[in-house]
């Protein structure tokens, strides 16, 4: 063991490295924000920046539009989550394997995708309004109502919501293993409690402080997000970081001063949304401890049981209907409203994409090859450096950063920082912003199989006199192949749907599937963009199939080692 | 059997990932071996120093049928010159412009990333008072003299700012518009009627929100319509007079709005998303800078034969869009030939068939012989206007009212 001293020392490499990135590209943003940027002119602090942000047109609009979708998103996610959870408890755990099962696949649909996916069914001329008319609204014409891109946010918030489910019920059901929920629930039940609400008030309590970062995660990727506003946002006035993208775009150079401005007032804007969201936290508790000792033992128990079950089931249904009509728009000849179906079928849409698809294919693949691999062994390196040293806070605060900062807020930076340094835009900065991603990712997903992993298996390989490294590449990684392979698949779907740092690091000069089916998105053309974003889903999709079937291949005979 | 089809996977993967990126890295080192040495008066020079170049062309990609418009010129000038075309596709101009000005800040004087640009109105103004082009170069590229610009000055002004062979005319665009004959009775044949019209079909029209420009050239049709002093919009804007001679046009956009599509609360990202909304018949009226798009579209399927192209009585406005090189660009050589070959009759024919791109050719077909004349006739398909019956186009105002016209709008409507 004494030849891996170093690992610890390289783990702190990396981390500080990776901590280095995130700090600078934060610092780099503030200083022009206070009008500091010498390679565009600015040589001495000023607020004038700031002044000129807050009276561009509607920008309070933008903010608190960030702010409500940030808080609508999540505090409907997170209950929708408890109450379901807390309706299947107690039911056999087959509806738990098969909720699992329907998760990775539907988790793995990039946000953009599922955004057009909703706007395609929800849409005035959409799927439901097509199918229910002219019979049941009598709509010959597609109504004049505001069902999606509302200046409310609400369309917004519903896209957010049914990606950050599947989201918080995966982490849910990763941690509620950690919790004795059989036990507990048995002596809840034993009291005379409906299961539904012993779960809520003994099991709940214990889940919430495990899911808390996600949690957060979900409050400021919501608050943030540009795709997802780009697609279902409002426009008059579009979200913070939608204006702040835009902004960092401008011909004007004065406008890259107040979009450095807006990037500073999002990440205020998110903090905000935590201090909001940590009071509400203080509330709920509050009136939670009254309500975990009322006594009451079934009050609501059925109603909330079916709100919870019809939610998630809802956002499932949402999510694979929104697919079935990217399929449909995607092969669809003319199709004039009201129409159930496309008057015609094609492949058209396909032929003319062909070209430019496999170009970019090529280009997301090869950034996410790359990228994944430099993250596992990244991953790997610090994992092994924790058994040594254990895992400090910090380290895992500084991997799980980048998911705690608004994107807009560090990505910005770097791209000031690379006009700073004279670095042109290219596929290398690309790669560095999507490890800053993949990263944590790969570290969450390794992570937990590393902590299940029993030691045993090491101890006994030592005392056999294997070497480390013959432990490592012959014993520990090959016995964790299934883990690493669905790591490797969440860190590619990660890679393949990311939009902001493709799109700002490399300057339009780099195009994925993502970012050329977001770039469509303004064309309003239907068929093109299904056809991009059915590719960009089924990417993900793919690569999770073959993690699946890769172990079931090589362990053949070793029943055990397969995906359960 | 021990992990060997994982590994072969893992390696196979980093060989083709390691390649690709090769790729890159090569491409990016042709960049900086390509020696500029050319000289402009002698044409055979530069199309020999443009042999293996890689172009960057920068144009707004939201516009499938533009694409694969490049996408045809890629493989034509591969074929002929093998230069590769990189077609960077902008969701608006002015990203590519930003870039351009990072660059020259940064003092990046040689290795830019922008070759070719797809450009007009301010944007060449920007460019150009800032020294951002490479030129005077237009003038020498053989196939210039097709423009005719002793007859038609709009080929060398663009927004009332002399081009001064800093740029090659690339395209014509008009304002038309179109309604359904299948959803409405009448339409409007002026602004002025307009506003009737959606008091009597609410709902069914909107424009496009500025500052994106087909939103931006509604605001200047209205207003050149509108205004009281139409000598003024030809000169640099005076802010102390802005409000006052714009106050015509936001009269009329107050009283429009609670009219519109969604009651004005939301307006559609682009020409493009005005023109699907039209086919899904949520709107009735709509409007395209592309004289031919009723055409073009409905030969893609994008719109239905009962949309009929027609343009206002009082006529509309019209211009040039051009080609410019950055000051920066490494690949010069290949930005001259692509320009050129743009501008031959063989690539202005395809653009200007609808079934293409429908978008009027620059070229006066007075200075073509028989042959090449041919290439311009027009097939007479579902929604085409005929050129002959097309109004005289209304010249671009200034381009220092856009700017004041979009904030303008943007403070009325957005705050």
């Amino acid at each position: 063991m004494s030849n891996t001293k170093w690992l610890p020392r390289l783990s702190q490499i990396f981390l500080y490295g990776f901590a280095g990135i995130i700090i600078s590209g934060l610092a780099a943003v503030f200083f022009p924000a206070f009008g500091w940027l010498p390679a565009l002119g600015g040589t001495e602090f000023t607020l004038d920046h700031w002044i000129a942000f807050f009276q561009s047109p509607g920008i309070t609009k933008s903010i608190t539009l960030s702010i409500t979708t940030a808080l609508l998103t999540t505090a409907i996610s997170v209950a929708c989550v408890f109450l379901f959870l807390a309706s299947i408890s107690g039911s056999n755990s087959l509806i738990q394997k098969f909720i699992l099962r329907l998760l990775a696949p539907i988790l793995s649909i990039p946000h953009a995708a599922a955004a057009f996916g909703f706007l395609f069914l929800f849409s005035p001329s959409g799927l439901i309004s097509r199918w229910l008319s002219p019979e049941l609204t009598g709509w010959n014409r597609p109504p004049d109502l505001l069902t999606v891109q509302d200046p409310w946010g609400l369309s917004l918030a519903g896209g957010l919501i049914i990606k950050e489910i599947p989201f918080l019920l995966l982490v849910a059901f990763s941690v509620l293993p950690q919790i004795n929920v059989d036990r507990s629930l048995k002596l809840a039940r034993s009291l005379g409690y409906h299961t539904t609400v012993g779960w809520l008030k003994v099991i709940a309590p214990q889940l919430y402080p495990l899911i808390r970062m996600p949690i957060f995660a979900v409050l400021v990727f919501s608050s943030s997000t540009v795709d997802v506003a780009l697609i279902l946002g409002p426009n008059l006035p579009s979200t913070l970081s939608v204006s702040v993208t835009q902004w960092f775009n401008d011909p004007d150079l004065s406008q890259r001063f107040i979009a450095s401005v807006g990037a500073v007032c999002q990440l205020m804007t998110t903090l905000v949304v935590l201090g909001i969201w940590w009071i509400i936290e203080k509330i709920i508790q509050r009136g939670f401890s009254s309500y975990s000792v009322n006594g009451e033992q079934h009050r609501f128990a059925v109603i909330a049981a079916f709100v919870g079950r019809l939610s998630v089931g809802l956002v499932f249904i949402i999510n694979i209907a929104g697919i079935f009509v990217l399929i449909i728009n995607s092969i669809a000849g003319f199709w004039r409203f009201p129409n159930n179906f496309p008057a015609t079928w094609t492949a058209t849409h396909f032929l003319n994409a062909q070209t430019a698809i496999t170009e970019s294919l090529l280009v997301t693949l090869s950034i996410a090859v790359i990228t994944v691999l430099i993250a596992i062994v990244v991953v790997i390196v610090v994992l092994e450096a924790e058994i040594q040293t254990k895992s400090s806070r910090i380290n895992k605060f500084i991997i799980y950063s980048p998911l705690l900062i608004p994107q807009v807020g560090f990505i910005s930076g770097l791209v000031v920082l690379s006009i700073w340094l004279n670095i042109n835009p290219n596929v290398y900065l690309v790669i560095l912003g999507h490890l800053l991603f993949v990263i944590p990712y790969a570290y969450l997903s390794l992570g937990k199989a590393y902590q299940a992993f029993d030691h045993r298996w090491l101890q006994l390989s030592r005392t056999l006199g294997a070497s480390y490294w013959k432990i490592l590449f012959r014993i520990k990684l090959p016995m964790l192949t299934t883990p690493l392979l669905s790591t490797l698949a969440l860190a590619f779907s990660v890679s393949i749907a990311q939009y902001l740092a493709t799109q700002l690091l490399g300057a339009g000069r780099v195009s994925t599937i993502t970012t050329e089916a977001i770039a469509l998105s303004s064309s309003g053309n239907r068929r093109l963009i299904s056809v991009w974003s059915l590719c960009q889903a089924l990417l993900p999709c793919l690569i999770y199939l073959l993690a699946l079937m890769i172990p079931k291949l090589v362990w053949r005979q070793r029943k055990l080692m397969q995906l359960r | 059997m021990y992990f060997p089809s994982i590994k072969n996977t893992v390696l196979s993967a980093v060989v083709t990932a390691a390649i690709s990126l090769f790729s890159f890295t090569a491409s990016s080192a042709d960049n900086q071996s390509n020696t500029q040495d050319f000289q402009l008066n002698d044409w055979s020079s530069v199309e020999s120093a443009s042999h293996g170049g890689t172009l960057y062309f920068n144009t707004w990609g939201g516009e499938p049928k533009i694409n694969r418009y490049i996408q045809w010129l890629g493989k034509e000038l591969k074929k002929h010159q093998n230069i590769t075309v990189k077609h960077v596709k902008l969701a608006d101009t002015a990203e590519a412009i930003s870039r351009i000005i990072a660059e020259k800040q940064a003092n990046n004087t040689h290795d830019g990333s922008v070759d070719l640009i797809w450009i007009n109105g301010e944007n060449f103004a920007a460019l150009k008072s800032a020294n951002l082009l490479y030129g005077p170069w237009a003038e020498s590229t053989p196939n210039f003299y097709l423009t005719n610009p002793d007859k038609n000055p709009a080929a060398i002004t663009d927004f009332t700012v002399p081009t001064e062979g800093y740029e090659l005319p690339w395209g014509k665009a008009q304002l038309i518009f179109f309604y359904d004959a299948s959803l409405t009775q009448s339409h409007p044949r002026s602004v002025s009627n307009l506003l009737q019209w959606a008091k009597d079909n609410p709902g069914q029209f909107t424009y496009p929100k500025p500052p994106q420009f087909l939103g931006t050239t509604f605001l200047k049709q209205a207003l050149i319509e509108l205004v009281t002093d139409k000598q003024a919009l030809y000169a640099p804007v005076k802010a102390a007079e802005f409000t006052q001679l714009t106050a015509p046009l936001f009269d009329f956009l107050d009283a429009l709005h609670p009219h519109l599509w969604r009651k004005g609360k939301v307006f559609p990202n682009s020409g493009t998303e005005l023109k699907s909304l039209m086919a899904d018949g949520e709107l009735s009226l709509g409007f395209s800078f592309s004289i031919q798009e009723v055409a073009s579209s409905i030969a893609n399927y994008e719109l239905p034969e009962s949309v009929m192209p027609y343009t206002l009585d009082g006529g509309t406005l019209g211009n040039y869009s051009f080609l410019a090189i950055p000051f920066n660009s490494p690949n010069k050589a290949a930005a001259l030939v692509a320009a050129n070959f743009l501008l031959s009759p063989q690539a202005q024919a395809r653009k200007q068939d609808p079934s293409v791109w429908g978008s009027s050719t620059v070229i006066d077909l007075e200075q073509l012989n028989e042959s090449d004349k041919k290439r311009f006739q027009q097939k007479n398909i579902p929604g085409m206007i005929p050129l002959q019956e097309l109004p005289p186009a209304i010249p671009e105002p200034h381009p220092s009212w856009v700017e004041l016209l979009e904030q303008a709008w943007l403070k009325r409507y957005q705050s």
